[in-house]
């Protein structure tokens, strides 16, 4: 056994909560090991503890008032009970942690190379020249651009896609034998994503690593990672290696995630997994209606209903936006025109700072144009937030007063509406309620009593409330897990086509919108350079920014994504 | 970097304009005739007549302001009757009516001992409040941080004038380390300065350092919380490091920004310590200025305090940006 690098037997975590001595279970018999050079993928979703595991390699459990059981050793070590000087320098000695939040991960007060070098002196008897200078080579090694003179710069100085090299690059600073990555590129676009992937198999093989990844995302596992665990509720649910697990997966679970991925190639959708434990009944329920996704998304409602008599829902002429004034103008949108019928969905996809969430916000109204105008339903342009035109926002969370019920917050564009008399106010929300999948009794809870997807629900219906005829969706699944994902754009699907209202789908997931659009508009430095039929798009894309797109999408057979790694490994090289 | 020089200098001649239409408006909200002020409680009405045509008072109020104005930026001349021209030069305030002196010379008289006040006292709410903060931060849950609270607590529950006069009572009268403090110059003894200053210091040191002890404590600890000493605990940097090199930066911030909005303040605001240990500075002024309705030194004292705390306010900003990188001045 001692011949394994990481040797993990029988782990539990307990983390208190509420009254002293109480504990909630968050990892539950979790055994594995991992030997030099290979890498070890943990899936699961949010609250799967697979994160929890990650964090006890570490012991970063220490000093938390978590508890522990089992035993785990890494390089020999037991990072619970070792030494503190024994556990310094297992800490980024011998396993070093790429964290998720490459933006919060680093002190924003010092420069990231000091940062590095900080942390290389703490391993080593190195001076601080020399420090420095090892901090400038494992930053020229992870793809840092003028290295010696960008490591003089601040955190906030950096992309995300560099701060996320920036961090890797001090996981290597002291040549640890173990990379520990947490989501490593949960935070950046597909383009991005798939070079940090790539800079990570390639120091693998180059310095014979093993690899830790803990991902939410199967996708990226699936090119990443040799085996691959399951994880859900604290347990191992199915483990093996990564193309079995994922061609032939036994546990029902795991055939139940693999089943909600978006695909970019499968068109419909299967149907999301039922009674997904965990979830509230009132979500389970909504999906016990049994509808596909895909099917009530563009099956069955034939092609868009283009061309016919009916003014366009919304139709916008050369919009542009500009921010700032003089040298420090940016030009968010340039040059955009859509036209959206009544029961069609226009996707729109691009990375990050490509316009799209501003141009979404023209559409609806909430920020004018600099130049160029929105109609809506054929009537003039007007000035302040379009009637008939409502928002889904991203953050489920955020985009909700945590002080007051949902019921309320439901009620308030029914409000701002004119509608003064109190019960009919709350006869229709109970109706909206219900309509989304949460029960009328829901009225009197707050936010944080629902989970993420059910929060998305009340976001949507109090979307609804106004009777819309045109919902704009700016990311409205990229905080969910992928069952509850699909789970919110079979609703979304289902509400269109019952009302027949126009959809927005703004979202950086080139698959998830494959999979709710008709027609779909790629976004890039604010102009669309390429729109058209779904089909159209992602199977003969026009625009070499869209093909470059989806191939970094990552995808769920492991030698594909072999292929396709090498494939651009050429075009780089 | 120059356009937000120029842009908080344009905001802070604004404020202080606004400023001295307000306490311009001082002297006909206050009580009495400003002409029967200036002039004394014996003057017969001839003389006050003569007084209000001298101080240019029977011309109309937007002209006096005017000359008011005019005389700040200019100077101007006022008549002392029979042919006497009294003139009165660029940062012109009047003349006070208790001793006929000129308003400014007798604020740059006050300012120094106002500044050593505050100065001494910057170093003493630094040191002693961002330490105790630290300290406190550090041994978060322990017997130490509980007793650090209390004194907080106590120190922001005590009136200045209170501990000053514990602190004199016990330090001059009991002990009798020290004579009761009388105000020395720098220029002419500094070490008497500093052996008389010590006290005052002491007192509006120890009263400031509360607050920044509370806000040192909860900023170190925030930026603890935060991601990236996560980071530095995971590669195995010591608890000691993290604190000193990563948590204390967080905090540095808010306290140097809060420091200089403070010691603008405390150019006026320091009216209690002043009169408590008889400090002739500004605050004290102000304080007799208002006891006798001396106007023109009331309102020299005020513009002279707006001006202190809005320098005070963008030099706050400057420093908080050059704390904090990610700040950019616009």
């Amino acid at each position: 056994m001692t011949d394994h690098l990481v040797d993990v037997t029988d782990l539990a975590v307990d983390f208190p909560v509420g009254a002293p001595g109480s504990y909630v279970r968050a990892v539950d018999g979790v055994s594995f090991t991992l030997s030099a050079g290979r890498a070890l993928g943990i899936v699961g979703e949010s609250g799967s503890g697979k994160s929890t595991v990650a964090a006890a390699l570490l012991g970063l459990h220490r000093g938390t008032g978590a508890r522990l059981t089992g035993s785990v050793r890494v390089g020999g070590t037991d990072p619970a009970t070792a030494s503190p000087a024994a556990l310094r320098a297992l800490r980024g000695g011998t396993a070093a942690m790429v964290f998720q939040d490459p933006l919060s991960s680093l002190d924003p007060y010092h420069a990231i190379g000091d940062q590095i070098a900080e942390v290389y002196r703490v391993h080593t008897t190195a001076t601080r020249r020399a420090a420095r200078a090892r901090a400038v080579e494992v930053l020229d090694r992870v793809g840092i651009p003028d290295a010696a003179r960008r490591s003089r710069a601040r955190p906030h100085e950096f992309s995300g896609g560099m701060r996320q090299r920036a961090l890797i690059a001090m996981a290597l600073a002291c040549r640890p034998r173990l990379l520990v990555a947490d989501e490593p590129t949960t935070a950046l676009d597909v383009t991005v994503q798939a070079q940090i992937l790539d800079l990570l198999h390639g120091l693998r093989e180059e310095h014979g690593l093993a690899l830790l990844l803990v991902t939410h995302d199967v996708g990226v596992a699936a090119e990443s990672v040799d085996d691959l665990l399951v994880m859900r509720e604290g347990r191992v649910v199915e483990r093996g290696p990564v193309g079995e697990v994922l061609t032939t997966p036994t546990a029902a679970y795991t055939r139940a995630l693999l089943a909600a991925v978006p695909r970019l190639d499968a068109a419909p959708n299967p149907a999301p997994p039922g009674g997904t434990p965990g979830r509230s009944p009132g979500e389970v329920e909504a999906l016990g209606s049994g509808r596909s996704p895909g099917n009530g998304g563009r099956a069955g409602r034939g092609p868009a209903p283009q061309g016919n008599d009916t003014a366009p829902t919304l139709e916008a002429t050369a919009l542009r936006k500009e921010f700032g004034r003089g040298k420090r103008k940016v030009t968010a949108v340039e040059d955009v025109s859509l036209i959206l019928h009544p029961g069609e969905t226009l996707g729109i996809v691009g990375e990050s700072g490509s316009g799209k969430s501003t141009l979404g916000r023209i559409l609806v109204g909430l920020l004018p144009p600099t130049a160029g105008e929105v109609r809506h339903a054929g009537a003039a342009p007007a000035t302040g937030i379009a009637p008939g035109a409502q928002m889904v926002f991203q953050d489920p969370v955020s985009s909700l007063n945590p002080r007051r019920s949902i019921g309320e917050s439901i009620a308030d564009p029914l409000r701002a509406a004119g509608e003064r008399d109190g019960s009919a106010v709350r006869r229709r929300v109970e109706e909206l309620l219900v309509r989304v999948g949460l029960e009328p009794g829901h009225y009197d809870r707050y936010p944080h009593e629902f989970s993420g997807g059910q929060r998305q629900r009340v976001g949507i219906a109090r979307a609804l409330a106004p009777r819309p005829r045109l919902i704009v969706c700016d990311e409205p699944v990229s905080a969910l897990d992928v069952t509850t994902q699909a789970q919110v754009t079979a609703l979304l699907a289902e509400i269109q086509r019952d009302l027949g209202i126009a959809l927005v789908f703004i979202a950086h997931d080139l698959a998830v919108v494959r999979q709710v659009s008709d027609r779909v508009a790629v976004m890039r430095a604010g102009r669309v350079v390429e729109e058209g039929p779904v089909d159209e798009v992602y199977g003969r894309p026009a625009h070499p920014y869209t093909r470059r797109l989806l191939d970094a999408v990552p995808v769920l057979d492991p030698l594909l994504a072999a292929r396709r790694r090498s494939a651009r490994q050429e075009v780089y090289a | 970097m120059t356009g937000f020089v120029l842009k908080r200098l344009g905001s802070a001649l604004l404020v202080l304009l606004a400023l001295s239409v307000l306490v311009y408006a001082l002297f006909y909200v206050a009580p009495g005739d400003p002409a029967r002020l200036a002039c004394g409680e014996r003057c017969n009405p001839q003389q006050i007549a003569q007084v209000r045509e001298q101080l240019g008072l029977n011309a109309p109020v937007v002209t006096q302001y005017l000359h008011f104005l005019q005389g700040l930026l200019a100077g101007r001349d006022y008549s002392g009757g029979a042919g006497l021209v009294l003139h009165c030069d660029a940062p012109c305030l009047g003349f006070s009516y208790q001793n006929d002196r000129q308003v400014t010379e007798l604020l740059l008289e006050r300012l120094p001992a106002t500044l050593s006040l505050a100065l001494g006292s910057l170093v003493i709410w630094l040191v002693v409040g961002v330490g105790t903060g630290l300290l406190s931060a550090l041994r978060r849950g322990g017997p130490t941080e509980r007793v650090l609270t209390v004194l907080t607590l106590a120190a922001t529950g005590t009136p200045v004038f209170i501990l000053g006069l514990l602190l004199l009572m016990a330090v001059c009268a009991y002990l009798q380390w020290l004579p009761f403090p009388t105000y020395v110059p720098f220029g002419e003894d500094p070490e008497q300065w500093a052996w008389n200053l010590l006290l005052p210091w002491v007192t509006l040191g120890v009263f400031e350092s509360a607050k920044y002890a509370r806000l040192t404590r909860s900023s170190t600890l925030e930026t603890l919380a935060e991601d990236h000493i996560r980071t530095f605990r995971a590669y195995g940097v010591g608890e000691r490091r993290i604190v000193t090199r990563h948590a204390v930066r967080g905090a540095v911030a808010p306290v140097i920004a809060l420091s200089a909005v403070d010691f603008g303040t405390m150019i006026g605001g320091a009216v209690l310590t002043e009169s408590l240990f008889g400090i002739p500075g500004l605050g004290k002024t102000l304080i007799d200025g208002v006891r006798v309705v001396d106007l023109p030194v009331v309102v020299g004292v005020v513009l002279a305090i707006g001006t202190a705390v809005v320098l005070a306010g963008a030099v706050a900003d400057l420093l908080y940006a050059l704390a904090d990188r990610r700040v950019t001045l616009t």
